[in-house]
């Protein structure tokens, strides 16, 4: 852990985000509650697990950290700016420093866009670099996440599932990001993959001082990965602890019914081999 | 119908499925061929649940596939034998293969979304399957059809019955799928990536349901799942999968204790979690969570 661990690099307070919606039979209005004046506080340079269940809210929130939605309340500060008053120059240098990674790389990745071009896309957007430049950074780029640069010219659909997402990774760390935002975004790829990918993110870490957000719905997912959990629960953070802490000394029921229904593996095995001997 | 030996559906063996040296290749006619399963034997007895374990692209859901005769002709080569219920599935008819799925071998996918009707009341999906292998009349199906809707613990009955894919939760639409699959008691489940697709309280719950199945039917499964969390809850005995082989078996226990691959240790052995407590395993597996 660098110095700069333990100052805040995002501090979210009271943040509600509602959703107004119609019944398609009765045509009346309805409004869901997805954030309930939620606060979280993201350490920078830290690793920290979003974790609860579906529907609690999770995605919702990392979109509007992402700067995607826009929360119905509340406040997001960035060091000591507010995102949410943020003019639209100012807005657009901000996302710069804040990329998201989605768990369906399918829908995240434009069809018709070659890898490279896809990689290369926000750098044009952000207008960094000359073209070639940019060319050999999205090489690079894709060399970083195992990807061999021959396959630049390929379509999102002639890789399969585990290399689209190394792709929408590299087109998320195109720019550099200070936050990374993984909503389930490796849940889906395999052991070594996975190993791959999360060396890379721990050497960015390491160098830049790179802050995660890991959304995952099960506990034992981000044990490895994770400095600092934060579970999730009906649209509000209803613990938020150091990893170890959470996993040993959970203060809120919901987290140790959370616990309790995805036990680690070595307690499954204790437990089947006390009924055998039954 | 090839009947080999004196297999029956219920031998002396027990065994209740026999695979020999299954092989699948993909890309036949000149596309780039792809051995996806090489050579894998195994045996599956009565009551007994067996785990193929693997990551993504190792074989494991092309080795349910094969075993129920869904693999297009075009697409890919399956030879070797299958053989359930005294019945060899490899190289019968089409007509020969729909009689024996459903009734003797039976599959649930890892997304019931797909596999369910969007547009049909999923009870007449349920009463559907029991028609199509009972010399039985509709009503009688239907009856049946809500029978088992109890069994899975889906209640209230009549409004499940009549409901449509849509207006059910994912929980449930997978116990739907299971209804499907086991409404005409086949000797043999097979459940690919069952719980994937459920969160964690739905998964824990479905297990629980699995469990309470294996018990009291003493049905046969055939547990296809990357996860060991999901094999140690359930299988008697796990296979390691890797690139179309299986590359080493035995109980769970052992795999964990001693496994002969690394591959094996590495799959197993990444959460070190020190959170001590079995009681909380022992919560889930006899199924408190369950409704």
């Amino acid at each position: 852990m660098n110095n700069a661990y333990n100052t805040a690099l995002i501090r979210v307070r009271g943040l509600s985000k509602e959703y107004v919606q119609r019944s398609p039979l009765t045509r009346t209005k309805f409004t869901i509650h997805a954030l309930k004046n939620l606060n979280l506080t993201l350490r920078r340079g830290a690793t920290l697990a979003i974790v609860g269940e579906s529907g609690a809210g999770k995605s919702t929130l990392v979109r509007c950290l992402a700067l995607i939605e826009k929360p119905t309340a509340g406040e997001i500060f960035w060091n000591d700016v507010d995102l949410l008053g943020l003019k639209k120059d100012e807005l657009f240098a901000m996302r710069h420093k804040i990329q998201i990674i989605f768990q369906d790389p399918t829908s995240a990745l434009n069809p018709g866009m070659t890898a490279a071009e896809i990689v290369e896309e926000p750098l044009t957007i952000q207008g960094i670099g000359a073209s070639d430049e940019r060319r050999t950074r999205v090489l690079e780029l894709m060399e970083q996440v195992g990807l061999p640069a021959k396959w630049a010219g390929k379509l999102p659909m002639e890789f399969s599932g585990g290399q689209r997402q190394r792709l929408a990774i590299a087109r998320a760390l195109a720019l550099e990001p200070e936050l990374l935002i993984l909503d389930e975004a490796l849940s889906n790829l395999d052991l070594a993959n996975q190993e791959m990918i999360l060396q890379l993110l721990r050497e960015l870490q390491a160098a830049h001082g790179l802050t995660y957000v890991y959304v995952a719905h099960d506990l034992n997912m981000v044990e490895d990965v994770a400095d600092e959990v934060a579970v999730m629960y009906e649209g509000q953070i209803v613990e938020q602890k150091y990893a170890p802490a959470i996993f040993n000394h959970a203060e809120h029921p919901y987290t140790q019914e959370l616990l309790a229904m995805a036990p680690p593996l070595k307690s499954i095995i204790a437990a089947r081999r006390e009924w055998d001997c039954l | 119908m090839e009947t080999i030996g004196a297999i029956s559906g219920d031998d002396c063996m027990g065994s209740v499925l026999q695979v020999r040296n299954l092989t699948i290749e993909y890309g036949v006619d000149g596309a780039e061929q792809f051995r996806a399963v090489d050579g894998v034997s195994f045996d599956v007895t009565r009551g007994e649940v067996v785990g193929l374990m693997g990551e993504s692209g190792c074989g494991k859901s092309s080795t349910a596939l094969g075993l129920l005769g869904l693999l297009s002709r075009r697409s890919a080569r399956v030879s070797g034998s299958v053989v359930v219920g005294g019945k060899e599935l490899i190289g019968v008819s089409e007509s020969d293969l729909q009689e024996v799925r459903g009734s003797t071998i039976s599959l649930v996918f890892q997304e019931p979304g797909i596999s369910l009707n969007p547009v049909m009341r999923v009870g007449s999906q349920i009463a559907e399957v029991i028609h199509a292998h009972r010399s039985w009349g509709w009503k009688r199906c239907r009856a049946e059809a809500e029978g088992v809707l109890e069994r899975m613990g889906l209640s209230p009955v009549e409004r499940i019955y009549s409901a449509y894919p849509h207006q059910l939760s994912g929980g449930q639409r997978q116990r739907i799928a299971l209804a499907q699959a086991l409404c005409c008691k086949p000797a043999i489940l097979v459940a690919d990536e069952p719980t994937a697709s459920l969160d964690a309280r739905s998964q824990a719950d479905f297990l629980a349901l699995l469990r309470g199945l294996k018990n009291e039917l003493q049905i046969s499964i055939l547990l296809i799942s990357h996860s060991p969390e999901l094999q140690a809850s359930l299988a008697d005995r796990i296979m390691v999968m890797k690139d179309g082989h299986i590359i080493e078996g035995g109980s769970i226990e052992k795999l964990y204790e001693n496994p002969a691959h690394d591959y094996t240790r590495a799959m197993l052995r990444r959460t070190t979690r020190s959170r001590v407590g079995s009681e909380e395993a022992d919560f889930v597996l006899q199924g408190q969570f369950a409704e």
